[in-house]
């Protein structure tokens, strides 16, 4: 792992400008890096920015109504600051993305062959049948049966397990060296999940890729991921070691979220609950955004915004009452 | 007496006819399926996406006809009845579904929609029913004033409370969840989880809960039935299944389920192959294609659910000879002592402390 990170975001706010004058500030002040080989969690609920954090990576907002401040420096290119024409050799190239429906993301008019070689060829050159032979190879890295007979069918005609191997077939067909996955298992069942996320881990090991992978499962997060970064109405609220966050998270946020999944070694009566609403974000409140659900709210709470502050080496909380830990002993 | 028998239960959809609509080929949805589920109780019917789940809860509540077995609720013969009983039977079994943006007619408000099941059955006369409405609104722990809205107003935690108000409106005995959590986000699924387990508790409710998420299973179901393709492969208590699974099924499906721990050890059987196709199923046990254990007889001979003392039951030629299954099911652990203290304090801090029960789960629009 070199210590230089692979993709590093400093600062990056989103603002979506509405039809009727109102702007939706989407991301604010969010600071992330990736290392080689590691895979970040970026972890929230619908709404939280995540989806659009990946998004202005691959720079697929539109631009008419975004505005985006701040940098993405990924593998020596600014990502903000980079003509289109660059942009477009490095999405499907060094940059790459899985979505979560694999049902939209797939062309229904041209089979599978054809769109993977449409990539290769696009970023890679070369001949036709060369570009044919690599996509066989891929589509048998990624499990799929008899692929030399696969390679004609059209994205109908595959189950939605085969469908998602194939969207990951085609992002590694230039081997990327920064993978965003969008809640890729999600849906999926437990054990297309299984064998996706066993897929995504041997992938990893093989070419040292980083990845990005973005979900609400924190089952997900614990099995894959390196460490975690949480969401909440835009912010990172939490970043952590993936086992730190799980054994002391340092937000209420994540406090809350870890304790309203359902446990198999516990049977709680009553799940953990996280009263109220996100915050509207045309106008965002003064303070911690969290403030008005959170159970450990103090007056200063909801005068001014917390700051991102380190807590233990590599372990960040947007909480002036962290650490959390001097709340119950 | 149990409040639901189901018996030999199968149903085959037509997937191609010929010119002369000569039925060529069946989609085996329900090819068999028995069981019981007692007053009060909950059963979870799990599964991977087309394995006759969805299809078993709407033959229960005859949404759709069966082509053999039987259906018993309550001691009444469902499939007997004819169309004036089969409406009374509605009251007493109700259905809340997956998608609460597509399952509330977006141009009623939520006061007409909570009436129209009062209207329908006749419950009460019309000047009681904007009170019966407030007092189901506040059970889902929405504020009565809220009736006046349309559904495109509320969150989706919300609107699965408005689904779950319009069952209860005709004080059922039985409801079916079909996939009620799936759509939401993880608060919010807490939040309905709580809703539904405090309901039954207090209203007596039996629930069928279909689900492929095995965690939420786990914390709700009292019993639990795994089907694969058409059948049901393996039932048990919920405790006695997830302690120990037995059929091959079963196995690689509990122990596939991703838990909230890093580092956590894994005895996963990731299956290979793809998902046979219902309108083909293999021929023998259905799963064989699949299963780590086959042997020449799985092929050819369909295995019996066998049942053993304690109401254990499996589909399995080699059950007894299979290696033990009692670490495979994914240990979370449950939490580190600080957060099992931290989650405690977020349950009952000053925001939570002030309501108690079902009314602390008011969420508060603005």
């Amino acid at each position: 792992m070199s210590t230089s990170p692979l993709i590093e975001i400093k600062d990056l706010r989103i603002r979506f400008h509405g039809d009727d004058g109102r702007i939706t500030h989407a991301v604010d002040s969010v600071d992330l890096s990736v290392a080689n080989g590691a895979t970040l969690g970026l972890v929230g609920e619908s709404g939280c920015g995540k989806s659009v954090t990946s998004l202005a990576i691959m720079g697929l907002l539109p631009k008419q109504t975004t505005e985006i401040s701040g940098a993405i420096r990924f593998d020596g290119f600014d990502l903000l600051n980079t003509p289109d024409q660059t942009l477009r050799d490095l999405r499907g190239n060094r940059l790459a993305m899985i979505f979560q429906e694999p049902m939209t993301s797939l062309n229904p008019s041209f089979t599978i062959g054809d769109q993977i070689i449409e990539t290769i060829l696009r970023h890679r050159g070369g001949s036709r049948k060369g570009a044919r032979d690599r996509t066989v190879e891929l589509l048998r890295r990624v499990h799929i049966p008899s692929p030399e007979r696969r390679i004609d069918e059209y994205p109908h005609k595959l189950s939605g397990g085969m469908r998602q191997r194939v969207m990951i077939a085609m992002a590694l067909a230039c081997d990327p060296r920064l993978l965003i996955a969008d809640e890729p298992t999600t849906a999926l069942d437990v054990t297309l999940q299984a064998q996706i996320l066993e897929l995504m881990r041997e992938l990893k090991a093989a070419s040292g890729a980083a990845i990005i992978l973005i979900t609400h499962d924190l089952g997900v997060v614990a099995e894959v991921c390196d460490e975690v970064a949480v969401m909440y109405a835009g912010e990172i609220v939490e970043r952590a070691p993936v086992d730190e966050l799980f054994s002391a998270p340092q937000h209420p946020y994540t406090v809350g979220l870890l304790g309203s999944i359902p446990r198999l070694d516990h049977r709680a009566e009553q799940l953990a609950t996280i009263e109220g609403m996100v915050p509207n974000m045309a106008e965002p409140p003064a303070g911690c955004r969290f403030a008005a659900r959170c159970p450990f709210v103090l007056e200063a709470c909801t005068k001014a915004p917390p700051p991102l502050v380190e807590i233990s080496p590599g372990h960040a909380s947007r909480c002036i009452r962290a650490p959390l830990e001097r709340l119950v002993s | 007496m149990a409040l639901l028998e189901v018996n030999g239960l199968v149903k085959h959809f037509v997937a191609e006819r010929s010119l002369f609509g000569r039925a060529l080929a069946h989609v085996k949805a329900v090819d068999g399926v028995s069981f019981t589920l007692e007053a009060g109780k909950t059963l979870a019917l799990v599964g991977e996406s087309g394995c006759g789940k969805s299809t078993v809860s709407r033959l229960v509540l005859r949404l759709i006809e069966p082509d053999a077995g039987s259906v018993r609720f309550d001691g009444r013969d469902l499939l007997s009845l004819d169309a004036d009983a089969l409406r009374r039977f509605r009251r007493e079994a109700q259905i809340i579904f997956q998608d609460p943006y597509a399952s509330l007619n977006p141009r009623m408000t939520v006061g007409q929609i909570l009436t129209e099941p009062l209207a329908l059955h006749d419950l009460l006369p019309p000047a009681q029913r904007r009170e019966r409405v407030a007092e189901i609104l506040r059970l889902v722990g929405l504020e009565p004033r809220l009736e006046r809205r349309y559904p495109h107003e509320f969150s989706g935690g919300q609107r699965q409370r408005i689904a779950i108000a319009r069952a209860l409106a005709v004080e059922p005995k039985l409801i079916i969840c079909d996939e009620p959590v799936s759509a939401l986000d993880v608060s919010i699924r807490s939040q309905i989880l709580n809703l539904l387990r405090e309901l039954q508790d207090r209203l007596g409710l039996a629930y069928i809960f279909v689900s492929h998420d095995l965690a939420v299973v786990k914390h709700i179901a009292d019993k639990v039935a795994v089907m694969n393709l058409g059948q049901i492969v393996e039932t048990a208590e919920a405790d006695a299944l997830f302690a120990a699974p037995r059929h091959p099924y079963s196995r690689a499906l509990l122990s596939a389920i991703p838990v909230p721990k890093p580092r956590a050890k894994s005895s996963r059987i990731v299956l290979q192959g793809e998902i046979p196709s219902a309108l083909n199923p293999p021929p023998g046990c259905r799963f064989h294609t699949r299963c780590p254990y086959v042997v020449d007889r799985c092929r050819s001979e369909m295995p019996q659910l066998v049942t053993d003392g304690i109401g254990h039951a499996a589909a399995c030629h080699r059950t007894p000879e299979l290696p033990s299954s009692e670490a495979l099911v994914p240990s979370d652990g449950g939490f580190s002592p600080v957060l099992e203290k931290l989650v405690a304090a977020f349950g009952s801090g000053p925001e939570a402390a002030r309501g108690g029960g079902v009314s602390s789960l008011r969420t508060d629009l603005t």
